[in-house]
């Protein structure tokens, strides 16, 4: 167990107030007169509705199916009658609305048919197919679709799994209770992921301040005949980030704009194993949650939450207190703040934390950077927060990306530090998102030349062809006075070169704009969202019709 | 607003209380090696520094009080009455110190956007301008065997007495390069009655409890130690190639290291991190530079001393150095594979 750990630079010693919520037992499902249940619960194309208004609809069916590679059902956290299926606001910052789907629960609590997968029989590909079907995404933070991190790549195995019980973030303990009381079942979920990814390295990272986590995951571990490794690291946050927790366990860097499984690592956090297992060993889709509800209310403590729950409800339930002055969903460095109190609980949930003055005072105002670098000495990814913090002020997005602004992970370390108390992954979410409105109006404008330039060759080729036609057709009259065998040799020698000519043209002024493009393309496209990937693919994908539609006529012209 | 919510307590404000208080060990051993005058000489400093703060910000539209509790006009203040002569006369101590703040400072956009050390601004403007004023310590005590009181150095700097009589001497930068001037060699001056074991007698300690101060700042982690570590380290690299092939013409690497203004230059003034270089690579070489130049000017220059003209000079390379020292960052390949 003496395992090599390796130190990622920078980080932050935080006040956990971990102690605070993560001894009392854990509080059982509360069941709420109504479910709001977003549809938009994962990374990637929200689910579509597949219930209508007034349904009568169990606990755990679907009511809303995958829909395109990365997405995952969603379903019914409670029985009850589907009331509507309209625009609600969720857990987001902006306050916007999203399509969501309302149940009016009837108290009975009454489940569909579970049927257990017997996941050694059945291929991998299946197995992956009933957890789309299942809901299950990853609980880390990202949520992720399950079904997609599953999957290998082209070299049939990621060597390496990791589960992530780190927990880095103050205040949130859903994790560590979650390990203290469920070891035994998040063990048989981690022993499924080996399964379906053959991983020969498996390693648990789990901070050094949850002792009786990592006691319960070392005796668990003990009892599975896989080798597990349950990993002590130490306790520094963002040590619970993907790549940090990587550096740690391996040493290994995830290159940047890249991904863990392009080095062959795949991370799931404790979590997602843990609904893992209930999916497979249960036949339960995912339908609630850990989550830990803290800060200034009287109880704090972490409950199994029902999606769809209004956060209010878990606030009563831990007591209500006077003086709030918001809530956050996640903690006080990544959490984002809610619009309303009565936000439903979505998969991505891992705690409700109820602000006040006395725990967060009100952030004092900025002074100008003094360019002291303590925000350098902070950032995990090793950047240079206060030279992006120069451009991203200064609208110079180009730098910005130069200095690896998209290396970024938000969390916090670099404002935390400032003794300006700049707000810097302020300044830097907004010139991502400059960056990424930009870049898509760029898109736009491509398309955009890309349909008159080939509005423009259509028109030539229409133009060209008339002619040929004419050309042709006089031909035919002079050759009924001249010998046939000179006509076919002369219509032969013409035609086929001028095709030719204007395919080749044609591919010319196509590799032209691609070139272009290319040229042109920012370097922002890499290390994006995987949502704001998944857009660009459209848009590619939509790119690469037209461009097929471009080069179609030219087969048309070859088969006649 | 968004995340985070939470924020480490330490403000400008403290980091800059943090420099002032490291500067408390260097001034009170300049009260007892010099005299009293020096606090008289740092209180004109900070009224005149805070008086010029506060009409500037005023003037330029932002709220006054706070960024005057920043400190930080405090500390320009400070640094510049601790390079000045001790008990130069008030009108230096007003002049440097307003065109530190006002044009320094403020003219290039106040805390944070000034390129140069606004300290090392008034001190260089002064050294330009009032040479002869700018050359005249009254010597240490311990040689002057002047009985220094409070009131009659405030008469001297304030013009009221004749200033200086029978007490001005040379710094001990100063007789070396005057006696290498008149052709002696160093040991010919190093025996001279104020020369002490490492640099001159009285300025040694000075510098001994600058240095003292600037640990404090290191092992309180407002300073790295890059830069001071660099800048020392490349005054005794310099000084001592130089004094390893002719012992005669140049002076030893302890002396130019003991000399206040070395210690005060690297721990305080190189280290202000709003002109200095910003990486880790970028602020090895920023002292090294500076250490470098201040040996080549104390060697060939005109002044006696290098140092402010050395950071100066180094605080244009800055933003150049910074572009040129990018650190790997988290998941880069190596920048010799590209």
């Amino acid at each position: 167990m003496n395992r090599e750990l390796f130190r990622f630079n920078g980080g932050l010693h935080l006040p956990d107030h971990k102690a605070e919520s993560n001894t009392r037992p854990i509080h059982p499902p509360i069941l709420p007169a109504r479910l709001v249940i977003s549809l938009r619960q994962h990374i990637g194309t929200p689910a579509k509705p597949i219930v209508s208004v007034g349904e009568r609809v169990l606990k755990g069916q679907m009511i809303a199916a995958a829909e395109g590679i990365i997405s995952a059902a969603v379903h019914a956290s409670s029985s009850g009658t589907v009331r509507a299926i309209d625009l609600q606001t969720v857990p987001h910052a902006s306050g916007l609305p999203d399509l969501c789907i309302t149940i009016e629960t009837d108290g009975l609590d009454q489940w569909v048919t579970r049927t257990p997968l017997d996941y050694h029989t059945l291929s991998p590909s299946e197995v992956r197919a009933q957890l789309r079907d299942l809901g299950l995404v990853g609980l880390g933070g990202a949520v992720f679709p399950g079904a997609v991190k599953l999957e290998v790549g082209t070299n049939g195995t990621y060597p390496t799994l990791i589960l992530n019980g780190a927990e880095c973030e103050p205040w949130i303990t859903c994790d560590d209770v979650l390990m203290r009381h469920h070891a035994a079942e998040i063990m048989q979920g981690l022993s499924v992921m080996h399964h379906l990814l053959g991983s020969t390295d498996i390693l648990i990272g789990i901070e050094d301040n949850k002792p009786e986590a990592l006691a319960a995951m070392r005796g668990a571990a003990a009892t599975l005949d896989v080798p597990v490794e349950v990993i002590a690291v130490p306790t520094r946050y963002p040590g619970g980030g993907a790549k940090q927790l990587i550096k740690t366990l391996t040493g290994k860097e995830v290159p940047s704009g890249k991904l863990s499984t392009d080095i062959g690592i795949q991370v799931f956090n404790v979590g997602t194993a843990f609904a893992l297992y209930r999916a497979i060993f249960k036949g339960e889709p995912l339908i609630s949650r850990m989550v830990t509800v803290s800060g200034h209310v009287q109880r704090p403590q972490n409950m199994e939450v029902l999606i769809g729950t209004p956060m209010v409800a878990l606030i009563q339930s831990a007591g209500e207190r006077d003086g709030r002055t918001g809530i956050l969903m996640g903690g006080p460095m990544m959490g984002v703040p809610m619009p309303r109190e009565d936000v439903p609980v979505v998969k991505a949930t891992n705690c409700v934390l109820v602000k006040s003055d006395a725990l967060f005072p009100s952030l004092p105002s900025a002074l100008p950077c003094i360019r002291c670098t303590r925000c350098a000495d902070a950032c995990p990814a090793d950047l240079q927060p206060q030279e992006l913090f120069r451009f991203a002020k200064s609208d110079d997005f180009g730098r910005a990306q130069e200095y690896h602004l998209f290396d970024c992970i938000e969390c916090g370390c670099c404002s935390y530090v400032c003794p300006s108390h700049i707000p810097l992954v302020d300044f830097y979410r907004y010139a991502k998102s400059e960056i990424w409105a930009r870049t898509k109006e760029k898109t736009a404008a491509d398309q955009a030349r890309e349909r008159h330039e080939f509005r423009l060759f259509r028109q030539t080729r229409e133009k060209s062809e008339k002619a040929d036609k004419l050309a042709a057709r006089a031909r035919t009259q002079r050759a009924a006075s001249s010998p046939p065998d000179e006509l076919a040799s002369a219509t032969a020698a013409s035609a086929d070169p001028e095709a030719d000519a204007k395919k080749a043209l044609i591919a010319a002024a196509i590799a032209r704009a691609q070139a272009k493009k290319a040229d042109a393309a920012p370097k922002n496209t890499d290390n994006l969202s995987a949502h704001t990937q998944q857009e660009i693919a459209e848009i590619e994908a939509r790119r690469a019709k037209i461009r097929a539609a471009a080069h179609q006529p030219l087969e048309q012209e070859k088969t006649p | 607003m968004s995340s985070p919510f939470i924020l480490d307590r330490t403000s400008v404000t403290q980091v800059m209380a943090w420099v002032l208080v490291a500067l408390l060990p260097g001034i009170a051993a300049y009260v007892w090696l010099f005299g009293s005058g020096i606090l008289i000489t740092l209180s004109i400093a900070t009224v005149t520094a805070l008086a010029a703060e506060a009409s500037m910000l005023k003037a330029r539209g932002f709220p006054v009080k706070p960024f005057l509790m920043d400190l930080s006009a405090i500390v320009t203040a400070w640094l510049l009455a601790l390079s000045l002569p001790s008990l130069a006369p008030w009108w230096l101590v007003i002049t440097g110190t307003l065109f530190a703040i006002v044009v320094a400072k403020h003219l290039y956009g106040g805390l944070g956007q000034n390129i140069f050390n606004p300290a090392m601004v008034g001190y260089a403007v002064l050294i330009v301008s009032f040479p002869i004023q700018m050359t005249q310590w009254a010597g240490p005590l311990e040689l002057t065997h002047a009985h220094l009181g409070f009131a009659h150095s405030a008469a001297i700097i304030f013009g009221a007495d004749t200033p200086l009589d029978g007490i001005a001497m040379a710094t001990p930068l100063d007789a070396l390069r005057t006696g290498l001037l008149q052709q002696n060699t160093v040991d010919e001056i190093m025996i001279r009655p104020n020369f002490g074991h490492y640099g001159g007698i009285g300025f040694e300690w000075l510098a001994g409890f600058f240095l003292l101060g600037g640990l404090l700042l290191w092992a309180l982690r407002i300073i790295s130690w890059h830069v001071p570590l660099a800048f020392l380290a490349g005054i005794w690299l310099t000084a001592g190639f130089l004094h390893f092939f002719d012992p005669g013409r140049y002076g030893a690497p302890w002396f130019h290291l003991f000399a206040p203004s070395v210690m005060l230059g690297a721990f305080f003034i190189a280290t202000d991190p709003v002109s200095g270089a910003t990486t880790p690579k970028g602020k090895i070489i920023f002292g090294l530079g500076a250490g470098f130049l201040t040996i080549l000017i104390r060697t060939w220059g005109g002044y006696p001393d290098g140092v402010a003209f050395a950071i100066l000079l180094m605080n244009v390379c800055a933003p150049l150095i910074d572009t040129f020292t990018q650190p790997k960052i988290f998941g880069e390949a190596p920048k010799t594979a590209k």
